[in-house]
């Protein structure tokens, strides 16, 4: 179940090779456009830039004295830059040679301090969802997108934008939490939420230690999913807080390592203090029995298809 | 590969910043040729320096003492304090003469992908420095890059009850440049740091 070896799992349709991939002799230009999810130092003055790409997937390239105040490429690599790019093929990393900016999304998702960690543990998960460098992962790249743009437009709460990235790209790996039906066996009456099951599961299958959220946690879940932002907007506080609990959880358990920079995501809350709360996460099965009448809640009727474009609304 | 010390001291030189594999061996090979008197002189820097250079209680900057050369100094306006990430940067704004307040030296800048949050900073140090009343603006010198911004927007955030007066540096264009070479997002910042022109 656990995503080891899953290299297979987020590749994307199988669009057309482009050239300077690993095959290639070395020489040729190739050009994409592509999310910057990270970059590190290299040497005096030039950094290696990871994106996620539209057609290649994820390429690491090099920008040659990007650091210097006088370089050509400027502000254009920093993390969140949606970018239209030309590269080098290299033997083992590539060259960057042009780039244009798309969206500088960055701007507005810096000027925000929850809009920032949310986004980071965005570029953060989209880079370990997508395991081999040039295995194209279109859905993913334009989930990133989409969320970012979201992100950026400041529309909704921050936290809510990651958690319906994290449901989607969760979907788009094939790991779509069950949250209709019993992830077992079926059954309609599905109350507790068991990570290791996959999802809801009823009271016959439910293992020990699985949580018991509120019926409008997981109504929640299903309107991230869906891109249902009225009824996710209309959420309550308790109701978010717990569903970005089992998100998480559910995230970081079908990956190796947990999400480095999900321990820095802050909430802000319409009013709420401008502290940090920190507990926020209820990791441990923190579980809230949802009382008589919750239970069959009102989890949609049909699995949720993965839309990559549920963030344009 | 070399014998053992060697490929050591190679490795060891590696570690440093802005040393690639390639500088490492010419370094090491250059202190193998040196003069013993002058390797035994870097050593004793090297361990010097550990020893007796310590961080300022008050602002973070490298000192010699328990506060550093500017907190002592009482000319400083103790009204304003500019906040930087390194102690590097403390030099920097220092060689500009244009700044006479104090300092608080971070040591760092937020970056959750490198498990750098607000914790790991100090800020608490920089809070407790507020609480007195005394200081009434606050400079944020952060790096004008992603992580300096965020930063930036989270002490501004943090200190908004305070009621301080809170800049940050202009950050844009850089001087002598063609303004159609700029890049969108340094415009961008350009931008939204203008000011207003007195004639
Ligand atoms: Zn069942
Ligand atoms: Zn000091």
């Amino acid at each position: 179940m656990r995503w080891s070896g899953r290299k297979a799992l987020v590749r994307g349709p199988r669009g057309r090779r482009p050239p300077g991939g690993p095959y290639d002799d070395g020489v040729s230009l190739y050009r994409d456009e592509g999310v910057v999810l990270r970059t590190q130092k290299l040497g005096e003055a030039d950094r290696i830039i990871t994106l996620l790409t539209r057609r290649t997937g994820k390429v690491r390239g090099v920008a040659k004295g990007v650091r210097r105040t006088k370089s050509r490429f400027g502000a254009r690599l920093e993390p969140f830059s949606h970018v239209d790019l030309q590269l080098h093929g290299g033997r083992s990393l590539d060259v960057i040679t042009q780039v244009e900016t798309l969206h500088p999304y960055g701007g507005a998702i810096v000027a925000d301090y929850p809009r920032y960690t949310a986004g980071t543990a965005m570029l953060e998960t989209a880079d370990r969802l997508t395991v081999g460098e040039k295995e194209p992962a279109l859905r993913q790249f334009l989930l990133l997108v989409g969320g970012l743009r979201t992100l950026a437009e400041g529309g909704h709460e921050a936290r809510l934008v990651l958690d319906a990235f994290f449901l989607r790209s969760l979907a788009v790996a094939g790991y779509a939490p069950a949250l209709a039906e019993c992830a077992r066996c079926g059954a309609e009456a599905a109350r507790a939420f068991a990570i290791v099951a996959g999802g809801v599961v009823c009271g016959a299958c439910r293992p020990p230690g699985a949580a018991v959220p509120a019926a409008e946690t997981i109504a929640l879940m299903i309107a991230l999913l869906r891109g249902d932002w009225a009824a996710a907007d209309a959420s309550e506080p308790r109701h978010r807080t717990e569903c970005s609990g089992l998100v998480a959880a559910y995230l970081q358990w079908h990956l190796e390592h947990g999400i480095r920079s999900l321990r820095h995501v802050e909430r802000e809350w319409p009013g709420a203090p401008e502290a940090r709360a920190p507990g926020a996460f209820p990791w441990s099965g923190r579980s809230h029995d949802a009382g008589p009448g919750a239970a069959g809640g009102r989890p949609g009727d049909a699995e949720p298809a993965p839309d990559p474009h549920v963030f344009r609304t | 590969m070399y014998e053992g010390v060697v490929q050591n001291l190679i490795d060891e030189l590696g570690l440093l910043p802005g040393v690639g594999p390639k500088s490492a061996q010419r370094i090491a090979f250059h202190l193998l040729a040196a003069d013993p008197a002058d390797v035994k002189r870097l050593a004793h820097a090297l361990l010097e320096v550990k020893e007796k250079v310590r961080f300022c209680r008050v602002c973070g900057n490298v000192a010699a003492e328990e506060e550093c050369r500017i907190c002592r100094d009482q000319r400083r306006d103790p009204q304003v304090i500019c906040v930087v990430e390194e102690p590097k940067d403390v030099v920097a704004i220092e060689r500009t003469r244009e700044f006479r307040g104090r300092y608080h030296v971070l040591g760092g800048a937020i970056s959750p992908i490198d498990g750098v949050g607000p914790d790991d900073l100090k800020i608490r140090e920089l809070m407790v420095r507020l609480a007195d009343g005394q200081v009434t603006e606050l400079i944020l010198a952060t790096d004008p890059n992603l992580e300096g911004e965020a930063t930036a927007t989270y002490l501004a955030r943090l200190v908004k009850p305070l009621g301080l007066k809170v800049t940050r540096l202009a950050s844009g264009l850089p001087v002598g440049g063609d303004l159609e070479y700029a890049d969108e997002v340094t415009l961008g910042r350009a931008f939204e740091g203008r000011r207003l022109l007195d004639v």
